[in-house]
Parts: C-alpha cells; structure tokens; sequence
C-alpha cells in the first residue's frame, strides 16, 4: 500500500525514543494551581468565582466569554487566593485565577449521565461545550464550534488526529496504547453528530504498535478505518492530514467542513468521550517532559493549572543545564523565560534542550538553494517571502500567498544559511492579520 | 527574575546543514573533473588551477576587509567559484589569466552586488566571458602539447568527424574542466546522491538542448547528438554552473523552464553562431531572464481556489 503523505516536509530527529515506552504517570498538583482565563482560540472567559470562594474539582470557575470561548474548571478543591494576572507560556500577563490546593481532590458532581444512544446530536454538543473542551493539540479553538458546522449532514469524515508529527512528543503516542477503547469511544460519540460520515484514525507508520492496536479493535466497525500515514513533519498539520487522507485539498482561509472534514487531537477525542459518558468537565491532559537535559523524561497526566516547574521535578530535574526550554513541541512550541507559568488545555509537553541550535550559528547570506521551497507544505515561496517581510513590504507579501503560511517551521530547520525565515514570515503574517481584523485589508 | 531562560520563534531545531557544507561538497564533486584535467594537461592546469583559486579567495578577503565587512571566505563559495573559473579556461593559457578572470569574478560579479547570493549572474561564468571577450586570441587557443588544432566541436562544425569515444573520456582538446564527460558526470552523481542539486535543471537542460539540436540541425545521427552533448563543456555547464543556487530560478516551475531555454540558447549558439562553444553565454544570457521566469512561475499554495473561500 502506497503511504498516504503531502508534498514536501522535513524529517528531524524525532526524539521520541526517549518516553515512548514511559507509562502516563499521573502528577498531583503542588502549591498553587493557576488558570488563565485565556486557554483558547476566542474571547476570554469571565471569572463565575470570587476571591475566597470554596471551589470543587471539577467546578466551573469561569464562564465562557462569548460564543467562541470556552469555560474553566478547577481541577483540584481549595480556596480561591486571587484573580489577577499572572504570567503565561506565551510571556505575557493573563488575568487568572489561582485556588490554593486543600489537597483532599474534592470532586462536583458529574453532569447527569444518559446512555448514549438516548443522547441527542444536541445534547452532546451541549455537553462538549460545558466541559470546556477546546482543541488540545496546540490551537485551542473549542471543540464544541467545530463540531458544529452550518451542514452536519454534509460532514464525510471525522479524522482523529494521531499523527503526532511534532518531534519529542509522545503524549498522544501513550494515550493511545493505554486507552485506545476512550479514544475509540469518543471518536464514535463524534460520528453520533455527522450521520453521514466516516471515521479516520490518522497514524505515522513510525507507531506500528498504536496501529496494530487501533486496527484490532476497530476490524468490526465498518465506519472507522485506521490509515497509516508517512511519518514526516508536518503530517499533523490540520491541512496536511486531511489532504493525506481524504485527498482533499483547502487553503488558509478555509475551515475543514468547508471539505467536508472535522479533525480532531487524540486527547481532545478522549476528553470528549470522559465528558460525555462519566459527564467530567476537561480537566486534565497528558504532557511529555522531555530533552536531553532532563534527568528522567516522563509522559504525566497532569491536572490543568499545575505549575510547569513541578513538571520538571517529577522528571527528576535536570542532568545537564538547560539551553532552552520549550512548551510544545521544538518545530512548533513556545520558548520559555521562565517556568513559572502553568499548563493549560494546550500544553503538550515541556522540552529542554541543552543545546540552543538557534543561536549556535547566526544567520548568513541566502544562496536561494530553494531548499525552503522543497519542504514548504503550504507550497509558498518561504525565501521570498521572509525577503518580503524583512523589507515590510506588504503587498508583494499578500501577492506572493504569504498567508497561506503555517508556520510549521519547516523552512528554517532546514535552511543552509540558517535564516530565521519562519520568525520573520510569521512576524509579518501577524500584522496582516491584525490589519485584515481592522479591516484595513481584505 | 535573574537567570532568564533564552527565547527565540520557532521552530527551536535545526538540520545542522550549513552552506559551507553545499560548497565543500560541490568542490569535491568537483575534483575528478579536476582531476582529470591535471593528468591530461599537466602542470599549467594545475598553476591555472592554484591562481584561480588563490586569486578568488584573496579578492573576496581583502574586499570585505577593506570595506569592513564580515568575512566570508569560510563559506568557501569563493574556491568553488575559482575553481569553476579554472575548470573553464584553456590549459595553456597564462597564468595572470586566471588572475584577471579570478578578480573580475569576485570584485565586479559577486561583492559589488553585494557578496554571496546577490550576484544576478554566476561569477565564474561571466569572468569567462569577460576574457573570452578581452582576451579571445588566448582563450580561443586550445594548442597544448598534448593536442593541437581545433577543439572536437570546432571540427565538428567545420564538417570533420570526430572521435566520439574520446569526447566520452575526454582525450581531446577542451578547457582544463570541460573535456571528460565521465568524470563531470561522475561528480554530479555525487552532487544528486547529496541532495546539493537535482535533475530539474540539468535534466530539461540537456534533453531540451539535444531536441532542439536535432530540430535546428535537422541531423539525427546518434554520434552527432553525442558529440554535441559531451563537448564543449556541456556537460559541465549543465551540472555545475546552471545548477548555480543563486543565478537559477528558485521555482520548481521557473526551474523547468530555465532548463528549456538554456538548451534552446545553447543549440542556437551551437548550430547557427559563429562559434561552436555556447555554454557560457547560455547560461549567464538565461540568468538575466531568472527574475522574469520567477514572477511568472510563483506556485500555486497548498488547497488553491480559483476564488477564496469557496
């Protein structure tokens, strides 16, 4: 069988061989649990809890902000201490609530639980939106919305995103071969809302063990198919996989339904499937703590809020110093200053790496080797359009399908002269934005 | 708040290719040519060779000396270029040729415009045709000790036969580089195997220039075409200088049809030009159209629609 892929990519060490056999440990929170009121793609949540209010794990403390937004729930009990701002991955100050921990994990009550076959299209959206559930593998936009595209019926497939094509991570990787029936089972709650669709459990071939597992259990289920893709970065990305799959193609300015599409994290499957038949709100995901510079990497069903400073004495600390460390992935993640800042919904793993390749070597003159070019998913010219962005010069860039970029860091990881072609790309792509948000640009 | 951790974008790797390494590999790929022609023509080549080099390099240390620049011969794009330089002079020509040549690539073709990846035409390509031009009795005399008289496509258009099987090895008379088609094309393997260059260029280069020949030429002899394709540099031209990352089109598209007008170019020059060389001049005439040939062959993104959303 001929691997499904795209065009282009990069193949980087892939560092996976570091945790993918470390069984999910689960971590009690430490200290203070933070909880920014922005963990998702959309307005800001509003706080439902005052400073001194007794919370309950599990308990909604902020309402969503608007209709792209998503609630926040507690994830252990304690005492409200202060609604403030507080530092987060991205290096700026969110207003958060922070809950001292009583340490007894007090739990709310579940949302009443009905059998799902007496359950509504309706009634499961109502529940995947009031458990707060956003996209766990890295944007956040609340799942809820996505599963509520204008034409349900005209949905052909609902693909589990088990690319994980990020290098390092193996968070997804584990939650698969420890519970493959939740993420089974959510995805099959997922194909309750499309009637006409089908399942897709997208997997790199660098997971044999996951597909021979995932395709053991769904060999009698005609609607879910188990597809093995190339292992390459960007397979994950949502464009990506869904031409992978499907063979359809979108560009930046279209949604995945408006193909016929709902993709969706393997984490945020599974957390639909515990809001849905045990009625939990999202309250914990599952985060690799990874690097060379680690002393025990590990993979941690972490509860969210938790410092990611504890995260790093559960993995024993660091061996050697670190250079840099990383929330997410290194293609894709954040560069931390600090690491006072608290897992969120979209925190995949936490990276330290002793060796900070970025700065290792400068940028020099570009000899238009196109190698940019070759890897380039989105089949833009990166060389061109960095040279756009770094002379401000907004038109050629509109012109030359600059927004049609992911951002997948591709073009930088592999460029000779080591230009930082995604920075200056992705610098400009957020102006545009910001301007085409204004309207002072179509 | 001290002891601050480093922040940059992403992404946070990198492939640990660097462009010295593309450079010291096209040198490598470039010494059984080199090779080669140091057998055949002896110890002149070889000077030519070391002036070339030397004289590149030193041009391009001082000129970002003296301007203050950074340096930038570690790079070692300045030994490919004077290599290139050398491979494409005649073996017995003086060595203050290779000095001339060596300065006008680096001074006026490359820093001028800016130093590496700002020159619009390769360096060693157009040094060639300024002393093809400046100097045409001494660059157009290929008497060695080893051969004399006409190069084989010279003798070819004068209507002789030639040799094709020592055009293939390279036993004939030629530039010190351009003569062995066996070990140029030995190197690009090499060079491919690497991933430095692809077949895009060289490939469509070399099919379109054996199709037009024919076309022009209206001879199909097989030993004709074979003799036009390992003669006269070629084969040299095609792997190595219009393969230049910096003067070809950075478009998989505009590659293509780079390569096309190259053979088109080349079999022009070939068939109705007065000389019977016309590698060089294709090449830096094709490297004036890149800009044009990129602004019409920016690719079509990922998931494009006649109109946006669809």
């Amino acid at each position: 069988m001929v691997k499904k892929s795209f065009v282009g990519g990069i193949h980087p060490y892939d560092g996976k061989e570091l945790t993918k056999d470390i069984p999910i440990k689960a971590v009690l929170p430490k200290g203070d649990l933070v909880y920014p009121l922005v963990q998702h793609i959309g307005a800001p949540a509003v706080a439902a809890v005052k400073v001194g209010d007794k919370v309950l794990a599990g308990q909604k403390i902020a309402d969503a902000g608007g209709f792209v937004s998503a609630p926040v729930h507690a994830t252990v009990s304690g005492k409200v201490k202060a609604i403030e701002p507080r530092r987060t991955v991205f290096g700026d100050r969110v207003m958060s609530i922070v809950v001292e921990n009583d340490n007894y994990y007090e739990e709310i009550d579940a949302f009443p639980v009905k059998p799902l076959d007496q359950m509504t299209a309706e009634e499961i959206r109502e529940r995947i939106r009031e458990a707060g559930i956003v996209g766990m593998g890295g944007a956040g936009f609340p799942t809820f919305i996505k599963m509520s595209p204008r034409e349900p019926d005209k949905i052909d497939y609902v693909i589990a995103n088990c690319a994980e094509c990020e290098p390092y991570l193996t968070s997804d990787y584990r939650r698969m071969l420890e519970e493959p029936e939740n993420l089974i089972g959510g995805l099959k709650i997922l194909l309750r809302l499309f009637v006409h669709a089908r399942g897709i459990l997208a997997i790199e071939d660098n997971k044999p063990a996951c597909i021979d597992l995932l395709k053991e259990l769904t060999k009698d289920d005609p609607r879910i198919t188990v597809m093995e893709l190339k292992t390459k970065y960007p397979q994950g990305a949502e464009r990506q996989l869904i031409h992978a799959t499907t063979g359809r193609l979108l560009n930046s300015s279209m949604l995945p339904a408006d193909v016929g599409c709902i993709v969706s994290n393997v984490d945020t499957v599974i957390t639909v499937n515990r809001a849905v038949t045990r009625g939990k709100p999202m309250m914990y995901r599952v985060v690799t703590v990874t690097g060379d510079a680690v002393a025990s990497p590990g993979n941690f069903l972490v509860r969210i809020g938790t410092s990611y400073r504890q995260l790093i004495d559960e993995a024993g600390g660091f061996k050697h110093k670190p250079a840099k460390i990383i929330s997410g992935g290194p293609m894709m993640g954040f560069a931390l200053f600090d690491t006072d800042v608290p897992t969120t919904k979209t925190t995949s793993a936490l990276l330290a790496l002793s060796r900070d390749e970025v700065s290792e070597a400068g940028p020099c003159a570009c000899i238009n080797c196109g190698k940019c070019v070759e890897v380039c998913p989105g089949r833009v010219l990166p060389r061109k359009l960095a040279d756009f962005a770094e002379q401000d010069n907004e038109t050629a860039f509109l012109k030359y399908n600059g927004m049609e970029c992911c951002e997948c860091g591709s073009c930088s990881f592999i460029c000779p002269a080591r230009r930082h072609l995604t920075q200056s790309i992705k610098s400009m792509r957020r102006i545009l934005l910001e301007k085409r948000k204004k309207g002072e640009i179509k | 708040m001290n002891d601050l951790m480093k922040v940059s974008s992403n992404p946070h790797i990198r492939s640990g290719l660097h462009t010295s390494h593309i450079m010291l590999a096209v040198i490598i790929s470039l010494l059984p040519a080199t090779g080669f022609g140091i057998y055949q023509f002896g110890i002149n080549a070889l000077v030519l060779i070391a002036v070339s080099v030397a004289t590149t390099v030193l041009t391009e240390l001082l000129f970002t000396r003296l301007m203050k620049k950074p340096v930038t011969v570690g790079d070692y794009s300045a030994v490919v270029t004077g290599l290139l330089l050398a491979l494409n002079l005649p073996p017995a020509a003086p060595w203050w040729i290779a000095a001339v040549g060596g300065i006008f690539a680096i001074l006026v073709i490359k820093m001028l415009f800016g130093g590496l990846g700002q020159n619009f035409m390769n360096p060693a390509l157009a040094a060639r045709c300024f002393l093809l031009i400046a100097y045409t009795p001494i660059m157009c005399n290929f008497d060695t000790d080893v051969f004399t008289g006409a190069t084989p496509l010279a003798a070819l258009k004068n209507g002789e036969t030639v040799n094709v099987l020592n055009m293939i090895t390279g036993h004939v008379a030629g530039t010190i580089g351009e003569t062995s088609m066996i070990a140029i094309v030995a190197g690009a393997c090499l060079l491919l195997l690497l991933g430095v260059i692809d077949l895009r260029v060289p490939g469509t280069y070399i099919v379109s220039f054996a199709v037009f020949l024919v076309v022009f030429s209206d001879t199909a002899n097989p030993a004709f075409v074979t003799a036009h394709l390992s003669g006269g540099g070629l084969m040299l031209g095609a792997f190595f200088m219009a393969t230049d990352y910096v003067s070809r089109p950075i478009t998989k598209q505009g590659q293509y049809l780079y390569g096309i007008l190259l053979g088109l170019v080349t079999a022009i020059f070939r068939v109705f030009g007065a000389s019977a060389e016309g590698v060089s001049y294709a090449i830096i005439i094709g490297n004036l159209f890149v800009p044009l040939i990129e602004k019409i062959t920016v690719p079509k993104y990922f998931g494009y629609r006649k109109q946006k959303n669809s």
